[in-house]
């Protein structure tokens, strides 16, 4: 009796093994024959200085017209007051802001999916975003724990068709899969949009409930989505190569400098064109919508070839 | 104004960030360094604080007097947006007796202004509390250094300015920027604005776009700021304040 119980769990285990193996290489093979196109767009600047005074003026106005951005922020009621902030703040800068909830709350409106799991709430606010884009060809997906200095996001997808597909954002690499982090905001364009929305068609390949043992987080899935429908993930730089998007608060990032580079904490710190910060509080955030959009020296001029206004009725920028 | 045990926790990161935007700047303590910091006769210790500052005016008013326009005492827990600060001084005379800050209503009859946020005295103020305290008529008689002062200048018939902005915003803040600018719903005044000479404004409305301190500030917050003020931008945004359009459209609360 004792031979045969320990000769079935070992069968029981080496099969368990066997199929976690097996599945890890699923993820090695689908790298290896796009590697050229992956290499080709890693790293995502905006347009140089030379480059946009080298516009007409006519095009230096039409400019900002032209880039116009959907935010889609996912929330639910446990994140209230972060929910209250970004509507008070940030999501003021997007061309149009909709709050994707997984519940209801009587406090704030919002787009109800009535819908626990992540990842297919994503998929029905990116569905919901695309039919509802109007003529607007730029997406940005965020929680409301991030905040997004849109002017800047704008500023780096300027010279980029949305009619091509890009997703932009803070990238980090699992195994062969390059991803963009949810934290720090995902960016995508009208092109993107279109292909990922087709690929969530394919049940296979991007399958809304997953059929793994363990949970792919959602960042994750739409990278491999996106991956699939041949669009790959860019990491948004600015021209100094540091990144823009940031998963940290600006203070754990200043922190991080003082003990890294004692002489130079903030040049060495943060991009002065940075789009995202993450992990703050609603209040360290209130403090950064008044030290972005308001607080400054008098008679300082950045020298910026073009102009973005500031939103209607908006008395905090 | 500091103290040898802050130098490495807090003056080092002024004079990283707004220190050398100064025209002059002096580290004041108990001992001289090669921080460098001038070495005061006084210790140290918050009972010491209005010795500290008499001396430390003495010191300017005996080795400085014509090297600067106006003088600002701060904490080395004040940032300070030291461009902010000459715009607002910009349109008005040294050689009056002027001093500037954020002013508090109690203690004194015409009021005083807070320490912690800063406060810069005028040429004339300058040479009155000196004189003041050369003809024994301003003493210690308190070792409250913003109170102590302000009941000096007013003995010695020095006015207090109004530092806010064409829109009756502030601009010295005695606290950091977190507990000014949270929304509020309409409420008795917290304990931080009990003070307040001028009505206080709670929420965006309450701090100028062209702020010029902040105090208790640490560290890390130091370079925040400077981070803030100097570097994060929004890209091409068009300023909604712009002061200069609006010189004769002051709030009078």
């Amino acid at each position: 009796m004792m031979s045969e119980g320990s000769s079935f769990m070992k069968g029981m285990v080496l099969g368990g093994i066997f199929c976690l193996v097996m599945s890890f290489f699923e993820n090695f093979n689908s790298g290896t024959h796009s590697e050229v196109h992956e290499h080709l767009h890693h790293h995502l600047k905006p347009l140089s200085k030379d480059e946009l005074e080298k516009l007409s003026e006519s095009q230096m106005s039409d400019l900002p017209l032209q880039v116009r951005v959907y935010c889609l922020i996912m929330v639910t009621p446990k994140l209230l007051v972060h929910w209250a902030t970004a509507n008070d703040t940030w999501s003021k800068h997007c061309d149009k802001s909709v709050f994707y909830t997984s519940e209801s709350s009587k406090a704030l409106e919002a787009v109800d999916l009535q819908e626990q799991d992540e990842w297919a709430r994503l998929r029905k606010a990116i569905k919901h975003a695309y039919e509802n884009a109007g003529d607007l060809r730029w997406f940005f997906v965020a929680r409301p724990t991030t905040f997004a200095i849109i002017e800047n996001l704008k500023y780096l997808v300027l010279d980029k068709d949305p009619s091509q597909p890009f997703y932009i954002g803070h990238t980090e690499k699992s195994g062969e899969l390059d991803y963009v982090e949810y934290d720090s905001g995902i960016v995508l364009s009208y092109e993107a949009m279109r292909r990922l929305i087709e690929m969530f068609k394919d049940e296979d390949r991007c399958p809304e409930r997953g059929h793994a043992l363990w949970k792919t987080s959602e960042e994750k899935q739409l990278a491999t989505c996106l991956k699939y429908s041949g669009v790959f993930a860019e990491n948004g730089e600015d021209a100094q190569g540091k990144g823009l998007f940031n998963k940290k608060s600006v203070s754990s990032l200043i922190s991080d400098s003082m003990g890294q580079n004692p002489a130079d904490v903030v040049e060495a710190c943060c991009s002065d064109m940075a789009i995202t910060f993450a992990g703050m509080s609603p209040s360290q955030m209130q403090v950064l919508m008044y030290g972005v959009y308001r607080l400054r020296p008098y008679g300082h001029d950045f020298h910026d070839s073009l102009t973005f206004l500031p939103p209607k009725d908006s008395d905090n920028d | 104004m500091t103290q040898p045990q802050h130098l490495k926790s807090r003056t080092q990161h002024i004079r990283a960030t707004w220190g050398r935007r100064c025209n002059i700047v002096l580290y004041m303590s108990s001992e001289a360094s090669d921080f460098p910091t001038v070495g005061l006769n006084v210790s140290e210790g918050r009972n010491q604080l209005y010795w500290k500052t008499i001396r430390a005016f003495q010191h300017i008013h005996m080795h400085h007097l014509d090297d600067a326009d106006w003088f600002l005492k701060a904490d080395d827990d004040t940032f300070v947006v030291l461009e902010n600060l000459r715009y607002g001084l910009s349109k008005h005379n040294t050689e009056e007796p002027l001093y500037f800050g954020r002013r508090f209503k109690p203690f004194v009859a015409q009021g005083y202004m807070s320490g912690g946020a800063g406060y810069v005295l005028s040429k004339e103020a300058l040479r009155r509390f000196v004189k003041g305290f050369a003809d024994g008529l301003c003493s210690h008689d308190t070792n409250i250094e913003d109170i102590g002062l302000g009941k000096c200048m007013e003995t010695m018939k020095v006015q207090l300015g109004d530092s806010r902005d064409v829109l009756g915003r502030q601009t010295f803040h005695p606290y950091p920027p977190h507990y000014y600018l949270t929304r509020q719903l309409p409420r008795p005044r917290p304990w931080y604005l009990l003070y307040e000479h001028y009505h206080p404004v709670e929420g965006p409305g309450c701090c100028s776009d062209l702020a010029i301190s902040f105090h208790y500030i640490d560290a890390v917050q130091m370079h925040t700021l400077e981070y803030y003020t100097y570097h994060l931008h929004p890209y091409g945004y068009k300023y909604r304040f712009n002061p200069d359009e609006r010189s004769d459209n002051r709030n009078n609360n």
